[in-house]
């Protein structure tokens, strides 16, 4: 990689990654006495596939809750595009433009995949009750082209076939996939992904990252993404952030991260499933 | 035809028109349930807060006047105005708007993730506090409720009926009008929900509050909408049970028949809380026209919790629910 300036940088693989679109601060999270992060500043660039990685408990989903508005931090800022955020509630920053999936999957499982999908464009979606019932035809139009996003984000995916399928009745693997796909609709800024291939069989996973690597390419959507695979963290991205016990212990490319010895010792040495 | 065929088939349609009440009154409790998980004990009271309220802008009724008298000294009662029905129902509706946020901001936002026996425990607070204020505003004195809806028996159906079987039906039109705006508006909420942004956003809600938020959806004005719809519901079922039997406290006392139509359809299901609302309403008529006499009558005070027993015990989940099967 070289040196990263303030424009940004070029990755191994020859993309052109930008300035930083989120900063984190000195975050500081507690739940009653647990402390789930310590001071931990780090950074998030244009285009990036940025990766938060740490054993159990690391306190990963904390700092992506926390850069969704799920979670307040008692300390520390957080800065998109330049400017400090004041606290939020999640759909203000869903509104802001960063969409996110869950670990435990999150999904409305008495709708069907079309949708599910569906809801992920209710940012975009203006008409209000009033104008919706004054101005049919604007209303209309707006419902097609969000249709049409639905629908090349369904065909991007590859779930086509069940795209009138309850979710209910969906296998855990796609029900991941259609939770990226809600997540796609948004046309997100910034997409956060918490653990997209826990428990995914191998042919599953290797799906899985090609999509994430074609929508960074595609659409170049910025990336933030929590995994547990080392192997996998390795080949998507760019930057990785170690998290241990709350705090952070490493930064930096995948070669850097996995030469560190605070990592080797914290976390490449511990067995992890 | 037989006679008692002939009596059956209109207490039949009686009990459908009683049913259509009963309906409403539960689809209140089924939109507030199903987007917010609260059993909304209030629902009736809010039914008669809402008739009240109308009954008082109609009439130009100085709101809180007992209280303003007693403390000043003053003796005013009225505005002097009177209020064409329409407008009057358009201000109420404003009134119960601002009363679904005014709940959302001092009770319901600070119960957020609390148990649903606490959630429900609220809304009896807010049914007494609803009970009393509305008492305190507008009085406590039966009113008389008239927004131009027609009423007496229809000469039309008597007629027809009375072509056809020699036997003219005693129906009310009021209950035929009463159907006509439920239906109506079981109809324009089945279009909201499914076509509006407000409609999606709404099933998201109920389906899953994280998904919902992650996806840019304010709980909040969810909420504030829910209820709101809710108070317009109870507002209908107001105005249809204020014109029949006057604007009294037993209006609130309706909500209690709704119990036993949820536990007929299901918590969760509109149109369970209708059909619901209809087999209880036709099978208490019924009941009472044909057992009734044997067990000396006032039947109708108790068929429907019976008969939700008899639910509860052979099919829990209600009428549309799914079935529920223990995990282990
Ligand atoms: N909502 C919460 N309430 C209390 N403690 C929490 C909550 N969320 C996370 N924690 C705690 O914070 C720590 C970090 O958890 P988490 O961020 O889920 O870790 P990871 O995703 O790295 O496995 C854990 O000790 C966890 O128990
Ligand atoms: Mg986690």
């Amino acid at each position: 990689m070289n040196q990263i300036s303030d424009e940004g940088y070029i990755t191994a693989d020859g993309r052109k990654i930008g300035a930083v679109m989120m900063e984190m601060k000195n975050i500081t999270l507690r739940f009653g006495g647990v402390k789930a992060i310590t001071d931990i500043s780090f950074d998030i660039r244009q285009g990036e596939i940025r990766a938060i990685i740490g054993p159990n408990g690391a306190g990963k989903s904390s700092m992506l809750n926390v850069i969704s508005g799920f979670y307040i931090p008692q300390e520390g800022e957080v800065w998109f595009h330049g400017k400090k955020r004041a606290p939020m509630r999640p759909f203000q920053v869903a509104q802001q433009g960063i969409a996110r999936t869950f670990q435990n999957i999150a999904l409305f499982e008495g709708m069907s995949v079309l949708d599910n999908v569906m809801t992920g464009r209710l940012t975009h979606m203006k008409s209000g009750m009033l104008s919706q019932a004054i101005w049919k035809g604007k209303a209309e139009r707006e419902e097609v082209a969000n249709r049409e996003v639905v629908e090349k984000v369904i065909d991007f995916l590859e779930i086509q076939a069940i795209r009138k399928t309850p979710v209910a009745r969906l296998p855990y693997g796609l029900k991941k996939r259609v939770e990226l796909a809600r997540a796609l609709a948004a046309e997100p800024k910034l997409l956060l992904l918490d653990e997209p291939m826990a428990g995914m069989n191998v042919e599953e996973k290797e799906d899985m990252s090609r999509f994430i690597l074609d929508v960074n390419d595609e659409f170049g959507t910025t990336i933030a993404l929590i995994e547990h695979d080392m192997g996998v963290v390795m080949d998507l991205s760019d930057r990785v952030v170690v998290m241990d016990y709350g705090k952070k212990i490493g930064d930096g490319t995948p070669d850097e991260v996995r030469n560190n010895q605070n990592v080797i010792d914290a976390y490449l040495g511990v067995a992890h499933d | 035809m037989p006679d008692q065929l002939l009596f059956g088939m209109e207490v039949f349609l009686n009990g459908l028109m009683a049913g259509v009440l009963y309906a409403l009154v539960a689809l209140g409790f089924v939109l507030i349930y199903k987007a917010s998980g609260v059993f909304n004990y209030a629902q009736g009271v809010m039914a008669l807060f809402a008739a009240l309220t109308l009954v008082g802008i109609m009439e130009g009724q100085v709101p809180f006047a007992h209280l303003i008298n007693a403390t000043l000294g003053t003796e005013i009662h009225h505005f002097g105005w009177h209020l064409p029905g329409i407008v009057a129902i358009l201000l109420t509706m404003g009134v119960m708007v601002l009363l679904a946020w005014a709940v959302n901001h001092f009770v319901m936002r600070h119960l957020v993730n609390q148990e649903p026996i606490i959630l429900f425990m609220a809304t009896i607070g807010l049914a007494y506090f609803m009970e009393g204020f509305g008492d305190l505003m507008w009085g406590s004195d039966i009113k008389k409720l008239d927004v131009g809806l027609p009423q007496g028996m229809s000469t039309v159906i008597d007629e027809v009926t009375y072509g056809w079987f020699g036997y003219g039906f005693f129906i009310d039109n009021l209950d035929i009008v009463a159907t006509v705006i439920a239906a109506l508006l079981v109809v324009a909420l089945t279009i909201f929900s499914q076509y509006s942004k407000q409609g999606r956003a709404l099933r998201a809600v109920a389906d899953d509050h994280q998904a919902a938020l992650s996806v840019g959806i304010s709980l909040k004005f969810i909420w504030v909408l829910v209820w709101s719809i809710a108070g317009f519901v109870a507002l209908v079922a107001g105005i249809m049970w204020g014109t029949k039997s006057g604007v009294q406290f037993s209006l609130s006392l309706i909500a209690l028949k709704a119990l036993p139509v949820l536990m007929l359809g299901g918590f969760t299901s509109i149109p369970g809380a209708i059909v619901g609302g209809l087999i209880i309403g036709v099978g208490e008529k019924l009941f009472e026209f044909i057992v009734g006499p044997m067990v000396g009558g006032a039947t109708e005070n108790w068929f429907a919790y019976v008969l939700a027993l008899l639910f509860l015990v052979f099919r829990p989940q209600g009428l549309f629910g799914e079935k529920i099967i223990e995990r282990v």
